[in-house]
């Protein structure tokens, strides 16, 4: 790879030899790949369908609720309760858990490590065939006859219901599987794999989200495996641990589902905080404020996530149990507040670029606090009541799932795009993609919470008149943000085929993965990587000629 | 990096690597390909026990909420066949344990050897396993709704496991519990198995007879049950949810029947790879994680038969 044009500043330009997408070509040699950047481009398309398909359930639903009444043609209440299942469960199961670990994460975590591959290669492709596998039998269901319990498949409901309840289930308990893989696969790979000399508290913190993010699926998503085992038993057999007809407990089901799922919300936002703490500090010139301070507070957020969970079953539990539940609920914000006050502080006195990841960054910083917050009052008992079951909640967690993990989702794929496919997308669409998502997305949920706080209960088919005009607002939101969101996409497609070649530094990033060529060489690194900080900019220099930046202490050395 | 992925799936050629043939091109030695496999094992034997983990919380929830079912239905579970399956179990592991010592020797014969009686063992468990399942469902005690069983054979499976004294007064006969017959409906012969039957009755369980009778006193009139019960008035009348237990005994067991399925899968592709001689003092990794996750599979039997076999 030592050709002449590698050791000039300029040399990005053009294809990289043997790089990742290029030295193996055929749809055979992505489909038994062992490469860990081909299978996460393989999430990442995989992952973008669902979207898509979710997304289109999404417009439904607020299409039907633009007005009282039977809106959508052909669209009766029993179909409204598939369509928003389907929505719930292809977004959470197909989308927002595995999108930032198995998409970004599988491209970007060994390379951030300066390793060749993720441990276990092999497991890693297995991990993939399983989410196809998964998203298969949900398409099944979705083909069968849709369920319609909602994405939490509450019994007895879910037991007595006559939709296809099980393909979705099994569906679920298979993505289950290829998340633990995952899971497991990063955290070998981050203990086993890293290079002399790179130290815990040297890894970029999206490692560490990533981090926590793994144990989370480790620990908690074997539960969920059960729990749908026992659901499916319930159904088929009747065994009579959830179905009160057999004898079984409801309630009981509640807690198991969200002892995992409750935890299934920090797999989302995890890595979403992890993306934030890379790119604020890129894009602020300024070293991270409170690195450790960011890193354990991860896994905080991880360790609380576990104990939690009664949360959402404030109406069947005892007093006690509710006030602790209650109380650390509210703990949960501490650690989250710590990283958001620390990127604040990153930015202060920084020099801002208002690049479109950094753009996306600052709408996760506006979206997760309100999400946040609002939180709080859903963890309160007295206001839990009057809020519990309404519009409310969903936009609460429509402002962390979509707000913050989607947003910076999206944020981290403009990030890493140039090193992923090695185009520069358009600086312009992307910003519009994101200001367009922003408001859009706000005009949406902003509603909500007051139809939520107004008495508005979720997953209705109808609604009093009294309610229109939010509801139509949140629609109009919803269409607008859909817009944003086909802009972005017409942006990043339209760049590979058009874009300007990318330089292997283009935003002036310290951390490792951009010390290999843009796109990556399919060994990843075609010399051994420097382990330096990962947040110490003070050796990169601009370089107008290859619009990039390389690093000063090597010369004129490779960007 | 494809041609890597054939070779591992067909269980290795001699396919030339920088170093050993064994080490994958993205470890720097194979002590980091070894620990990090090792590390990778636990951490899903860890996602195994937390699978299991969601039936034992059923379990012990149920055994809380309600006993009765769990007292009166481990009567029905043979707790001889259910410790021959344990013995069973411990030994496979002891074999599968020698045979990583072997792999780590480079004792091809012994390695084999251990790994062939280790598959014995397993089939030998899931072998009584059919043994008790078959047992079971041939008197309809089938999980959750579909039990049905037949009123007489329960009685006569009581009288024969737990009435010591009953046994020893009427002949009752336990051929239920052994396996080798089947109950027409209302069938009940006279057998000379009562020995064996009273045999199996620990003392300790004598007393257990004397405390359900008490509670089962009040059904001594006419409820127009057949002769059996009124001549045996303390028999343990069924509880109303005593499918949930059988429920749970099914999944319990079928689920580590699933593992035992699997272990034995990854056992016989460590045996296919041991004939060619793969393994050696330099590499024995798969036979070692294979080892632990069959040692696992031993453990969570080791706390079901207690759990369920064991109880009062």
């Amino acid at each position: 790879m030592a050709t002449t044009t590698d050791t000039l500043p300029g040399r990005p330009y053009g294809e990289v030899e043997g790089n990742y997408l290029t030295h193996e070509r055929g749809l055979l040699s992505w489909l038994t790949t062992v490469d860990h950047k081909r299978i996460g481009v393989m999430y990442l398309a995989c992952i973008s369908g669902a979207f898509l398909l979710g997304g289109i359930f999404a417009m439904v639903i607020r299409w039907e609720l633009f007005s009282p009444g039977p809106t959508v043609p052909g669209l009766n209440a029993d179909r409204y309760n598939q369509i928003f299942t389907l929505h719930g469960a292809i977004m959470t199961f197909l989308v927002i858990i595995p999108g930032i670990p198995a998409a970004l994460g599988n491209f970007v975590l060994p390379m951030m490590l300066g390793a060749k591959d993720v441990a276990f290669p092999r497991l890693n492709l297995a991990s993939w065939y399983l989410w196809v596998t998964g998203a298969i039998f949900a398409v099944t269901s979705l083909v069968m006859s849709a369920a319609d319990t909602g994405w939490t498949f509450y019994t007895p409901y879910s037991t007595t219901t006559q939709t296809a309840v099980i393909p979705m289930t099994i569906g679920a308990f298979i993505l289950g599987f290829s998340s633990i893989f995952t899971g497991l696969n990063f955290i070998v790979t981050i203990h086993k794999m890293r290079p002399d000399g790179l130290t815990w508290f040297k890894l970029p913190l999206f490692l560490w989200g990533i981090y926590a993010t793994a144990i989370i699926q480790i620990i908690a998503t074997p539960v969920l495996g059960i729990t749908l085992l026992l659901l499916i038993a319930e159904r088929v057999l009747g065994v009579g641990i959830f179905d009160p007809t057999y004898g079984g407990d409801p309630v009981l089901f509640q807690h198991f589902f969200w002892f995992y799922s409750h935890p299934a919300v920090y797999i989302m936002i995890l890595p979403a905080m992890g993306i934030i703490s890379e790119m604020i500090p890129v894009f602020s010139r300024k070293h991270i404020f409170g690195y450790t301070a960011i890193a354990y507070s991860s896994i905080a957020i991880a360790m609380f996530s576990f104990i939690v969970w009664g949360h959402h079953m404030f109406a069947a539990m005892s007093p006690l149990a509710n006030m602790v539940f209650s109380a650390v609920t509210f703990s949960v914000s501490i650690p989250s507040a710590v990283k958001v006050f620390n990127w604040t502080a990153t930015m202060y006195k920084g020099s801002i670029r208002l690049a479109t990841p950094m753009l996306y960054a600052l709408s996760f910083l506006f979206l997760f606090t309100i999400g946040g917050l609002t939180g709080l009052y859903l963890a309160t008992l007295g206001t839990d009541i009057h809020l519990h079951d309404t519009y409310f909640v969903v936009a609460h967690f429509h402002y962390v799932m979509v707000g913050s993990t989607m947003i910076a989702f999206i944020g981290g794929l403009h990030y890493w795009w140039p090193k992923i496919f090695g185009k520069m997308y358009s600086e312009k669409w992307g910003n519009v993609g994101c200001i367009v998502t922003f408001l859009g997305f706000n005009i949406t949920f902003l509603p909500q919470f007051v139809l939520g706080m107004r008495g508005m209960p979720r997953r209705y088919y109808d609604y009093i008149p009294e309610f229109e005009a939010l509801h139509r607002l949140s629609s109009i939101g919803a269409f607008i943000m859909g817009i944003g969101l086909f802009v972005t996409l017409f942006c990043l497609v339209y760049s590979l085929f058009k874009g300007k070649p990318a330089p292997d530094n283009p935003w002036g990033s310290a951390s490792m993965e951009w010390q290999a060529t843009s796109p990556p060489h399919y060994h990843n690194f075609t010399k051994p990587p420097k382990v330096g900080d990962p947040y110490d900019y003070t050796d990169l220099v601009w370089d107008p000629k290859s619009e990039g930046y390389y690093r000063k202490a090597e010369g004129q050395g490779a960007a | 990096m494809t041609t890597e992925t054939q070779v591992i799936d067909e269980g290795g050629h001699d396919h030339e690597h920088a170093h050993s043939p064994h080490l994958q091109h993205h470890f720097d030695t194979l002590d980091q390909q070894f620990n990090a496999g090792k590390l990778g094992m636990w951490l899903f034997l860890a996602t195994e026990i937390l699978l299991f983990g969601g039936l034992f919380v059923a379990y012990a929830i149920y055994r809380n909420l309600h006993p009765e079912i769990f007292e009166y239905g481990h009567h029905f579970l043979d707790p001889k066949l259910g410790g021959i399956n344990t013995a069973v179990l411990i030994l496979s592991s002891f074999t599968m344990a020698a045979a990583v010592r072997f792999a780590q020797e480079g004792k091809q014969g012994m390695l084999k050897l251990c790994l062939v009686l280790t598959l014995c063992g397993a089939c030998g468990f899931l072998g009584i396993k059919y043994i008790e399942y078959s047992h079971k469902m041939v008197h309809g005690i089938f999980p959750g709704k579909y039990y049905n069983p037949d009123e007489h054979i329960l009685e006569e499976e009581l009288l024969g496991a737990h009435g010591h004294g009953a046994v020893a007064e009427h002949g009752r006969d336990h051929a239920s519990s052994s396996g080798e017959e089947t109950h027409g409906e209302g069938a009940h012969e006279e057998s000379t198995q009562s020995a064996e039957a009273s045999a199996q009755a620990a003392p300790a369980e004598g007393e257990f007879v004397i405390e359900k009778s008490q509670i089962v006193e009040a059904p001594e009139g006419p409820e127009g049950m057949v002769g059996i019960v009124h001549e045996k008035p303390e028999l343990p009348k069924r509880p109303e949810k005593a499918h949930v237990f059988f429920g749970i005994y099914y999944l319990m067991t079928g689920l580590h029947g699933i593992h035992v399925l699997i272990g034995m899968c990854a056992i016989g592709w460590v045996f296919f790879r041991s004939t060619r001689g793969e393994f050696g003092p330099d590499y024995f990794t798969p036979v070692d994680l294979v080892g632990l996750y069959w040692h696992l599979v031993d453990l969570i039997w080791i706390y079901l038969f207690p759990l369920l076999y064991l109880i009062h």
